[in-house]
């Protein structure tokens, strides 16, 4: 009997060094952790349960049945983040380079089926070289059957991906299905053909780093969510990032005990407009300034800059936040800020967060790049996705809400619960000065006249009175209570249902 | 008694002004420029007038803007606060002429002391100290050598139209006094096109110590003794204390002394000082005199208990000083900190923008302990380019010059203040710098003591430890309250753990956390602490008893740790599990990437103003240009040091996105 446990702890200890010490102290000389170590970080201590430690794989080819490690180069399983369940993969780098085998998909899947049975997040720990070249088309299918699960738990359960290594062919649309996906600078690219091969179709020399890394991904193509330091930080921030979720779509986000005041009043928001219409602010203090402790978590800090996406915490509940960033581009709509926004807001409403927006939006972003870019139907994304929307939706218009962007930014018309403005706001079709040049253009000569036109639109529509006569602005709120009267409207809206028509599924234009 | 008077002036003399007429039940009129709008002062006057656009020299000092304002209100007094009008004689002169009453000196005085030459002159006569010189023309170098012994050396050479160093030299013995004679002439000739050169005494170990006086229209005069003003960059002062460390009994009467014999000699009323330079034997020597109420009044009101502020406005009304010399007595010790929108780190840079928070720490007056803060600005309030850039005078008072360091020290670290850069860690720095602590500074402290700029504070070893201690048990506090999470699955919660690795800057230290009731326990490195605290996650001021002793940390949460800010010192600390620092030991250390050397357009947009040319240095934080996006004007900033080598677009051009705008060397 002894020799039995003993024969476990045995094979136990074989698998856990994967593909060896050599190979784990050449991950750890490039400042990666091993598969195993990033579970321990990612876990709370001790929880990891791990499944199927001793699937091998079934290649016989080139030599395969030689070397058949323990667990085939990826870890899964389960266990807590702050007590909560979370399910698991991470690939190890130094078992065949972390490539997908027919078998390594089928540990993926079936923590995959768990999650989505068991109503708990799948977190992908990736570090693969791609698919197990000596499989051949078993691998493929491998993957296909993991993307399929991808799409199956998609607003299910929610799905984070962080790259820590290299993901690149046919291994990017797992991740790329998923809800986040966070990067490590420096050690980890993603792309669907790698720079050799883009070197010889292209003549393009790119290096991997400038074609698939981090600063790509979260500055140029927005594929990826977030990018962090180093293997610790990004574990560490994903940890965070779970605090805010849901455990799955029946659920409602999670509630930590808070030590902020609801009642907080903050004088210095009645200076936050600037004088000079034109003068930008930080939206920022506003999200920092309303959310509890000013814990703001963002979420594609380096893409778009103009609009502003989030979670923060509002009486301890996740609340989604979208706001404008008069800061850059006026805070103005775009093809990439609406995007962005609207992937964002369509999380929120699948996962039942409620969603704050803060609207300070000169319109849309004029040109030719745009129109040529599609901004027509890049803007429509973001319009559905609040559209669509049935979470409680709570607006603060600060100061400008021109045109369709007004439309667009959760208002009243698009089923928005409370919509608040500043008195600082105006809601109008456009400025004031763009107005008169259009109505008075006869007058256009005449700089005086012009000048008391101008002043006249102003007086009339450049406030939140107009729409809060006819009941689109439902109450006009002084900047220092902000926090109280969001929070106020979110409590009143805990119990909120609101079912959209039946449907096999919406044809957002994507 | 006045029933009106008007203030003319802005920020925090102007609220300190209001304060103290509040007090004596006299109604105030505040002015505001167009930048002042929604200024502190301006809340606080029980009325207030428009004076015209931003600029001082279109609002505040138009003498015709002050006059109109005062009679529209129908002020009966006005008090001009310093710098602006306050010594300005033409001021004075139109106030008399429509018959309302200045609260400052008279005219003549303000005329007399007005002049650098007049006063010297009326303080000889006065027989009051001056720095022994020759002021006439200088023939040849052995005239020079001549006048350099009669007065002794050391002795300083200067030319007559000299600045900024140039023409100068210093000599301790006649070679010295020859050579320098000959160099400064020619280096005169060539640089001012005058060579007419003087020579006067060089004082050594110098220190800046003014004397406070106050008149009445009764003949009667006293001097509320010295402030110390030494700490001073670049002639602007940043620490000031009442008394000096430095002064005897008998200097310090001897200098009141020659003090109240000028003001008599010049029919001085009201509140005024005489500066004075003092060698390191104590000889002092009379500067200029300061015809208004200084910045740094403050200090000499907390030791003697007189309202300068209350006593300037009786003399102007006619009544006389209700004390004698013999009644005012030095009371304890007082420091002043001078909090400046400027940024120590680069190279004190002024800083504008909108103070996103300002928490000044609590005012309180106490037997043993007082903490006044002086100030014009509230948070969400803007600094703006217009004005001085001095956000606040802190003033602290003890029973001794320790203890009123030690209060100042941890006023300092209450005191918090975001969005702009400040001068807030320099200003802890020299709280905790050795000189400073015993007294022996000059003039010179802050370029000595920071040849090379100011970086920071280092914490010693047992200041970290108790900086470890306090963030371990910090940090432990936000698990434990992240572990009560809802949606746990039951029985098999976290449990935050007791052992953690807490570095501090580059220290590393094992810590190992006992909490009960009251706190908690923190061994670091196997030495204990004992951690106390009300902090919970979330509040940016941690006010801890590390040991029993009162430690106030500036905390920001960040990634594993905070960011913590103390005693001038700016630290990032991560507090780990064991095996989280284990692991975290295979991260590799980044070095941050050689940002290029180009300022690039960061959206497409117009260049509406190009503030820097080829050839310029520029400060780390200086606005480069400004560029028009979306009609919204970004103001374009140094990341760096650096010298603009070429610049790629002018005002009126316009970018896109990632156009090179500059580049640098």
């Amino acid at each position: 009997m002894r020799d039995i446990l003993q024969q476990l702890e045995e094979r136990r200890d074989t698998a856990r060094l994967g593909g060896g010490q050599k190979r784990i102290d050449a991950q750890h000389s490039k400042g990666k952790l091993t598969a195993r170590e990033r579970i321990e970080l990612l876990l709370d201590e001790e929880s990891f349960e791990e499944f199927d430690m001793f699937v091998s794989h079934r290649c016989t080819d080139f030599g395969m049945e030689e070397n058949k490690p323990s667990g085939d180069g990826v870890i899964t399983g389960w266990g807590t983040v702050n007590g909560r369940m979370v399910y698991v993969f991470s690939q190890d780098f130094t078992v065949f380079g972390g490539s997908l085998s027919e078998t390594h998909a089928q540990k993926i899947c079936k923590i995959m089926d768990m999650a989505v049975q068991n109503g708990a997040p799948v977190i992908g720990l990736n570090d693969s070289g791609g698919a197990r070249i000596q499989e051949g088309v078993a691998s493929l299918a491998g993957y296909a059957e993991v993307f399929k699960r991808n799409i199956l738990a998609s607003g299910v359960v929610p799905q984070i991906s962080v790259i820590m290594g290299p993901c690149a062919g046919g291994a990017v649309y797992s991740p790329a299905m998923t809800d986040f996906i966070f990067m490590v600078r420096d050690t980890s690219y993603m792309f669907v053909t790698g720079p050799d091969v883009v070197k010889t179709v292209t003549n393009e020399v790119v290096t991997a780093e400038e074609l698939g890394g981090a600063s790509t991904h979260t500055k140029k193509s927005s594929v990826a969510d977030g990018a962090f330091e180093n293997d610790v930080e990004a574990l560490t921030e994903v940890r965070r990032l779970i605090d805010f979720l849901p455990q799955n779509n029946r659920e409602k986000a999670p509630v930590r005990p808070f030590f902020d005041d609801v009642q907080r009043v903050e004088d210095s928001l009645d200076t936050l407009i600037p004088e000079n219409p034109n003068a930008p602010y930080d939206m920022k203090e506003l999200i920092h300034k309303v959310a509890d402790e000013g814990d703001f978590y963002e979420i594609q800090e380096d893409f778009a800059k103009n609009i502003l996406t989030g979670f923060i915490r509002l009486e301890g509940s996740t609340i989604g936040v979208v706001a404008n960033q008069p800061m850059v581009l006026a805070g103005c709509l775009d093809i990439d800020s609406s995007r962005k926004a609207a992937r964002f807001v369509r999380f929120c409403d699948a996962f039942e967060i409620p969603i704050l927006t803060l609207v300070d939006v000169p319109g849309f972003l004029p040109g030719t790049s745009q129109e040529y870019g599609g901004v027509i139907k890049h803007g429509a994304k973001l319009l559905f996705a609040y559209g669509e929307a049935t979470v409680p939706k709570v607006t603060v218009i600060t100061r400008k809400a021109y045109g369709g962007a007004y439309d667009v930014m959760s208002s009243k018309h698009l089923r928005g619960d409370f919509n608040y403005a500043w008195p600082t706001a105006e809601v109008a079709v456009m400025g004031a000065k763009g107005a008169t040049e259009i109505l008075y253009r006869s007058e256009l000569g005449d700089a005086e006249k012009i000048a008391g036109r101008t002043k006249d639109y102003e007086d009339r529509f450049a406030n939140p009175f107009v729409a809060a006569e006819r009941g689109f602005i439902d109450e006009v709120i002084m900047p220092h209570s902000t926090r109280r009267r969001v929070c106020k409207a979110f409590a009143s809206l805990r119990g909120k249902f609101l079912k959209n028509p039946w449907k096999k599924h919406d044809n957002i234009p994507l | 008694m006045f029933k009106k008077i008007l203030i003319a002036n802005r920020g925090e003399i102007a609220c300190r002004v209001i304060k103290t007429a509040r007090k004596m039940g006299i109604a105030t009129v505040a002015l505001y420029s167009d930048a002042d709008r929604n200024a502190l002062h301006v809340k606080m006057a029980d009325e207030a007038v428009h004076i015209g656009p931003a600029p001082a020299n279109q609002s505040y000092i138009v003498i015709e803007n002050v006059m109109k304002a005062i009679r529209e209100t129908g002020a009966e007094a006005v008090h001009p606060g310093y710098g602006f009008l306050s010594e300005n004689p033409k001021f004075a002169e139109a106030l008399a002429a429509e018959g309302v009453a200045f609260i400052g000196p008279p005219k003549g005085a303000i005329e007399a002391m007005g002049d650098k030459i007049t006063s010297k002159k009326i303080a000889q006569e006065a027989n009051v100290s001056t720095v022994p010189g020759y002021m006439g023309l200088i023939e040849d170098a052995d005239e020079a050598v001549k006048i350099s012994r009669q007065i002794g050396y050391p002795v300083m050479i200067k030319a007559s139209a000299g600045g900024g160093g140039k023409g100068m030299r210093i000599a301790w013995s006649d070679e010295e006094a020859r050579e320098g004679f000959q160099s400064s002439k020619n280096e005169a000739a060539s640089s001012f096109g005058d060579d007419r050169i003087f020579i006067e005494k060089f004082v050594t170990q110098p220190r800046h110590i003014e004397i406070q006086v106050l008149a009445d229209g009764h003949g009667n005069a006293v001097y509320l003794h010295e402030r110390e003003c030494s700490i001073q960059r670049r002639n602007q002062k940043v620490i000031e204390e009442a008394p000096s460390p430095f002064l005897d009994e008998a200097t310090r009467k001897a200098m009141g002394e020659q003090s109240v014999a000028l003001a008599q000699a010049v029919g001085y009323t009201s509140a005024g000082t005489v500066e004075f330079i003092v060698d390191g034997d104590r000889n002092f020597y009379f500067l200029e005199m300061n015809t208004r109420l200084q910045v740094e009044h403050p200090v000499t009101e907390l030791i003697t208990g007189i309202d300068l502020v209350e006593q300037m406005i009786r003399v102007a009304a006619g009544e006389a000083l209700s004390f004698k010399q013999s009644d005012l007595k030095i009371n304890g010790w007082a420091i002043e900190s001078r909090l400046y929108a400027e940024d120590p780190y680069r190279n004190f840079l002024p800083s504008i923008g909108r103070l996103s928070r300002y928490r000044p720490p609590e005012e309180v007056a106490e037997a043993a302990r007082v903490v006044r803060n002086d100030t014009g600005v509230y948070e969400g309030g803007e600094i703006s380019m217009y004005y001085d850039p001095m956000i606040a005078k802190l003033c602290t008072w003890a029973p001794d010059r320790g203890l009123a360091i030690e209060e100042m020290r941890v006023a300092l670290d209450r005191f918090e203040l975001e969005g702009i850069g400040h001068n807030l860690p320099f200003l802890s720095a020299v709280m905790d710098h050795p000189k400073f602590i015993s007294g022996d500074m000059t003039t010179a402290f802050i370029a000595e003591e920071y040849p090379d700029g100011f970086d920071g504070v280092a914490l010693d070893l047992p200041s970290m430890k108790r900086v470890a201690a306090a963030c371990a048990a910090m940090y432990r506090v936000g698990e434990i309250r992240r572990s009560r999470i809802s949606g746990r699955m039951d029985n098999h919660e976290r449990l935050v753990g007791e052992d953690w690795v807490v570095s501090v800057g580059d220290q590393e230290f094992v810590t190992s956390i006992s909490a009960d009731k009251s706190g908690s326990t923190v061994a670091v490195d196997g030495e204990a602490f004992r951690v106390e605290s009300d902090w919970v996650p979330g509040q940016s001021l941690a006010i801890l008893q590390v040991n029993g002793a009162p430690i106030v940390l500036k905390v920001e949460k960040r990634t594993s740790g905070f960011r913590v800010r103390t005693r001038g010192a700016d630290l990032r600390v991560y507090v780990r599990t064991p095996r989280q620092a284990e692991l975290s030991k295979h991260m590799i250390e980044k070095v941050a990437p050689d940002t290029s050397k180009m300022l690039l357009c960061p959206m497409p947009g117009l260049i509406v103003s190009m503030n820097v040319a080829e050839g310029d240095e520029v400060q780390e934080g200086q606005a480069l240009c400004v560029v028009e996006a979306m009609k919204m004007e970004n103001i374009l900033r140094a990341e760096r040091k650096a010298t603009v080598s070429k610049v790629h677009a002018a005002a009126g051009d316009s970018l896109a996105v990632d156009e090179i705008i500059i580049e640098f060397e």
